[in-house]
């Protein structure tokens, strides 16, 4: 019982990494119907800023925990919903209109291509750094098993619940986000209606990529290790999160993405851990077999 | 056919300055964090290292880079207006099927004549080799994607069945390449089968995301199940395949002859090498031969109109489940072929050939050579094969090249290099057979 | 005259919209039957039931088959009714195959037919004598259909480049080359100009009287339904609202009342005789 309540925890810090990187997936699956294969490489940039942002601090001997996450939350949303921006305009604008396939291969090119950008760049080896935010509290103890909560727990799951709001605003209260909804529904007539659709696309993936900056920071905090290759599975289990949870649904996304973090951590724990993606994989392939348009999604019933 | 002609706005240097001077705005922005700067380990922990003079030569290229793109552009669209300006009253020369036969012809010539070129020279024919099994791996893919319009992002799945199956076959059961060649195939399209059963009813992104995850899960299956696989490890001194019994050995097994003593010449290592690209040559050119016919056949046509409307299609009364499976079954059986050659090519087999980004590469030949055109696949095969060989010199930047081809192709051809579609028949050569039949519905 | 299909009491919901409400209807064998009705009243949807595409809430639909006895559609998944039962339709919005040719649409009309020739395409391979003579013979169907339909010229375009009112024939077109008994025509003349319109009447005619084929239309041109249908149905919120003759349906206060509102009875009359 104890130990599966530390399961659940560890899932629930796992699955907010993934709901934040899912929402990016969701967005702009939303709004232009592609699936943007390169997010999961932003976010993997985004954990390289970090790295970089927190070794920077570190040499700088700045020591207030605070004063440095924040630090690096608004250096790695800089530059990260840059990279957004650029991969939007360069590999995607300019096939707006046609095939569904070509957005797609060139996300992939995008893919690799930002995956060894920055394995030269940053170099191929692993990037440790020391221990950002330590320690944790007991939550419950038993004879043989003690559930912790570490710091860095807390802190993911509580950034992710102001993301989440500050995001609903976002979206849900503010010009942009109309927009962003008017896009979503029917670009034509909300670029006759005055709104540039252009920019809210772009804006579009750099909130995507700053959703994913957090992610990145997050990671690096919790594992305190990063590879250029993170990004990749990462973004795949991200991009399942969002199918899951009906793609187009931002609150879908989120629990998608918490749902494959509980699925990874209570089989890694129970079952076997070196199978733990293929379950991933077999309980997306079921969901989909049963509820096509995934658990929050609206069912596409198709008009003949 | 007419053309309108829109008078252009002429570019004034200023505007290509400050184009210019905005890209090299954001090369800077995305330079600064990964380019400008860079953690080492120190001894222990990270230490950050700039290297701005890189950063600045990066700026500066990307501003000059700019500004002769742009110009190129400018310049090129200008003369494709001239053109059209030009053509607007006259019809246009040579057909593009013409090109693309005769293109095909000279490819064949070329493929058949190479390996006697370069008979010294292994690097050629190795590459030659590697480009073929793209070539025979887009083929195959083609029938899912290209016809079928099923996005499948699994493919390698099928390529390691292919691969595992001969692997097993002939180092636990001693099986020889021809024998296992039906059964490797086979078992292949039976994981087509498998896979897509259950993913009939899914459209467009989520067979995309599932076929990767059925590729993913394979791989991992293979990394993870060592008694079968023996994981990580991978399989190794996997049989080459002979020429009618003849191996390619330097001295001949108890009692029997090799290729050199066969045919009295003198033992060459280049000889199994030159056979190879011969057998996968021959292997896909039978896949294109097959790929090609079955276009014409009914289930061809088939796979054609369920990619352009699966609902039409049911009006017509065809069955789309069994439509999309023979499509599913055929790309994995080509998929599974191509997969035991690579297997007794190499000899040596392990769950890292098997990425997704081998899936990313089939795919993107499919869709850069212009989904459907068979000879696109083979440009696109020999541009991606042959794009990150020329970065060959360092080595590091070969996927780097690979991954910035992928988006420039895209972005400059969307639809592919050779999008034009051949249609299966023609009203004229359906002669005599039509004539008559109309003569009877006009009594 | 003999029924061919007869639906009973027919009724689809979406979630809390009925879009066909208890509707009964019989369908002359060789005769055209066309249905009328404001938009959104069910008449396509009366057509996805019909051909598979729905699976009605409740209700039958029995088709009268010729050769093959009686069929129940509402059990028959899309694919069978077009097969088996031979019920074929056409889209109110165009579905052809657009990169493909006209021809290649007429011929992959006649998949399973020529599907079956090749023998799973074994004999379509080796192009076996077998199959050679089915492939002639679909090219000489397609052949036919094309000139009568007038689309010989087109024959080697692809679908989706030619101009909208020859998409439309070549939509019915293709369904004739499925063979069948009973064609749902989905508002065949929408888009079609005058001259256009009196040769859908022309070959509506033909169908119906030269080869038997019954013809269930829907329509919004007036000028083809009341000048080729033997028998009308006026569908409104999903019933059927009045049946008959043309010139009965044409006088019914009813229809006049569901297709121009309550008052302008003169008016009405004359718009939908128009
Ligand atoms: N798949 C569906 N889901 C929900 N409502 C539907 C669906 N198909 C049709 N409807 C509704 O049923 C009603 C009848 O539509 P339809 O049969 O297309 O009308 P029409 O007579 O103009 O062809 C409309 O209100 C339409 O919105
Ligand atoms: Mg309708």
């Amino acid at each position: 019982m104890a130990y599966a309540l530390q399961q659940l925890i560890n899932g629930l810090t796992l699955g907010s990494m993934y709901g934040l990187i899912a929402i990016g997936y969701t967005m702009v699956y939303g709004i232009i119907g592609m699936i943007n294969f390169a997010h999961g490489d932003i976010f993997m940039v985004s954990a390289f800023i970090a790295v970089t942002a927190f070794t920077l601090l570190a040499a700088a001997d700045v020591s207030s925990i605070p004063l440095a996450l924040t630090f690096v939350l608004i250096v790695s949303i800089f530059f990260t919903s840059a990279y957004g921006w650029a991969v939007e305009r360069i590999a995607y604008r300019p096939l707006r209109g046609s095939t569904r396939l070509a957005p797609l291969i060139s996300a992939i090119g995008m893919s690799i291509f930002l995956q060894n950008t920055v394995q030269l760049t940053q170099g191929a080896r692993v990037k440790p750094i020391p221990p950002v935010i330590e320690g944790g509290f007991e939550v419950w103890s038993t004879p043989d098993f003690t559930v912790q909560v570490g710091w860095s727990q807390l802190l993911i799951i509580v950034i992710t619940v102001i993301m989440m709001f500050a995001f609903t605003w976002l979206i849900t209260q503010t010009p942009f986000g109309r927009q962003q909804r008017s896009c979503e529904q029917d670009r034509t007539m909300a670029s006759l209606l005055g709104i540039n659709v252009d920019r809210t696309i772009s804006f579009t993936f750099m909130l995507g990529a700053s959703l994913a900056a957090v992610a990145g920071v997050m990671v690096t905090v919790y594992y305190g290790v990063i590879d250029f290759y993170i990004g990749f599975l990462a973004g795949i289990k991200a991009f399942t999160a969002a199918v899951l949870g009906g793609i187009g649904s931002l609150p879908g996304a989120m629990l998608g993405g918490l749902l494959i973090g509980l699925i990874e951590s209570f089989w890694s724990a129970y079952l076997w851990a070196e199978y733990k993606d293929v379950a991933t994989f077999a309980i997306l392939c079921l969901v989909l077999m049963l509820r096509p348009s995934g658990l929050l999604g609206r069912p596409e019933v198709e008009k003949v | 056919m007419s053309t309108v002609v829109f008078a252009r706005h002429q570019v004034t240097a200023t505007e290509r300055f400050r184009d210019a001077g905005w890209v090299a705005f954001v090369a800077l922005i995305l330079g600064i964090p990964l380019i400008g700067l860079t953690t080492v380990d120190g001894g222990g922990a990270l230490e950050v290292e700039t290297r701005f003079g890189v950063l600045a030569i990066f700026v500066v290229v990307s501003f000059v880079g700019r500004l002769g793109l742009r110009w190129l552009i400018d310049t090129m669209g200008a003369r494709k207006l001239e053109r059209l300006r030009d053509d607007s009253n006259k019809s246009a020369g040579i057909s593009p099927v013409k090109v693309v036969n005769i293109l095909g012809w000279i490819a064949l010539g070329a493929s058949i004549a190479l390996p006697i070129m370069y008979s010294d020279n292994r690097y050629v024919v190795d590459t030659a080799t590697t480009v073929l099994i793209y070539v025979m791996l887009g083929w195959g893919l083609n029938v899912v994607v290209g016809l079928a319009g099923l996005l499948d992002l699994g493919y390698v799945a099928f390529y390691a069945v292919g691969a595992y199956s001969y692997a097993l076959l002939s180092t636990q059961y001693g099986w020889g390449f021809w024998e296992a060649l039906p059964v490797s195939g086979g078992l292949a399209a039976t994981f087509g089968i498998l896979l897509g059963y259950p993913i009939l009813r899914l459209r467009g992104d989520y067979l995309a995301i599932v076929t990767l995850g059925f590729g993913e899960i394979i791989r991992i299956i293979l990394v993870n199940w060592t008694e079968f696989s023996n994981g990580p490890n991978g399989i190794s001194s996997i049989p080459r395949p002979s020429l009618f019994g003849l191996d390619f050995t330097r001295s001949p097994a108890e009692g029997e002859q090799t290729f050199a003593s066969f045919f009295g010449i003198e033992y060459s290592p280049m000889h199994r090498l030159i056979f190879l690209y011969y057998l996968i040559l021959v292997l896909a050119l039978l896949t294109h031969a097959f790929v090609s016919r079955l276009r014409k056949l009914p289930i061809g046509r088939a796979w054609e109109a369920l990619r352009e409307d699966e609902i039409a299609c049911q009006a017509m009364g065809m069955n789309t489940t069994n439509i999309k499976l023979s499509a599913f079954a055929i790309g994995a059986m080509l998929g599974g072929f191509a997969g035991m050659f690579f297997a007794a090519r190499q000899g040596f087999i392990s769950p890292e050939s098997f990425t997704f980004t081998e899936s990313a590469i089939i795919l993107a030949i499919v869709v850069l050579g212009g989904m459907g055109s068979q000879m696109g696949v083979v440009l696109a095969a020999t541009l991606l094969v042959l794009i990150p060989e020329f970065g060959r010199n360092f080595s590091e930047y070969r996927m780097l090249l690979f991954g910035a081809a992928m988006v420039l192709i895209m972005v400059w051809k969307p639809s592919g290099l050779l999008s034009h579609r051949e249609p299966t028949l023609r009203l004229s050569r359906g002669g005599a057979a039509i004539n008559d039949a109309v003569k009877e519905a006009a009594q | 005259m003999s029924t061919l299909l007869s639906v009973r009491e027919l009724t689809m919901r979406f979630g809390g919209l009925t879009a066909i409400d208890q509707l009964s209807l019989e369908v002359p064998a060789s005769k055209i039957t066309g249905i009328i009705g404001p938009n959104g009243a069910g008449k396509t949807t009366l057509f996805n039931c019909l051909t598979g595409f729905y699976k009605p809430t409740t209700g039958t639909l029995r088709l009268n088959h010729p050769d093959r006895g009686e069929i129940r559609l509402e059990s028959l998944p899309s694919h069978r009714v077009a097969r088996d039962a031979q019920v074929v339709r056409t889209f109110q919005n165009i579905r052809l195959f657009p990169k493909m040719t006209v021809l290649e649409n007429l011929i992959v009309a006649q998949h399973n037919v020529l599907q079956r020739a090749s023998k799973f395409s074994i004999a379509g391979i080796f192009a076996l004598p077998g199959y050679r003579k089915a492939e002639g013979e679909a090219m000489a169907r397609a052949g036919t259909w094309l000139h009568r339909l007038n689309l010989e010229q087109f024959a080697d375009h692809a679908a989706g480049d030619l101009p909208y009112g020859i998409q439309r024939r070549i939509e019915i077109a293709r369904a004739l080359c499925v063979n069948p008994v009973l064609l749902c025509l989905d508002e065949p003349a929408a888009g079609l100009n005058p001259r256009e319109s009196a040769e859908l009447n022309e070959l509506l005619l033909y169908l119906s009287g030269e080869l038997g084929i019954a013809i269930l239309l829907i329509e919004h041109d007036m000028s083809v339904v009341m000048n080729v249908s033997d028998h009308i149905c006026v569908i409104n919120y999903g019933r059927k609202i009045a049946e008959g003759s043309p010139e009965k349906v044409q006088n019914d206060p009813h229809v006049i009342k569901a297709y121009l509102g309550e008052d302008d009875e003169d008016e009405a009359s004359g718009g939908i005789a128009a």
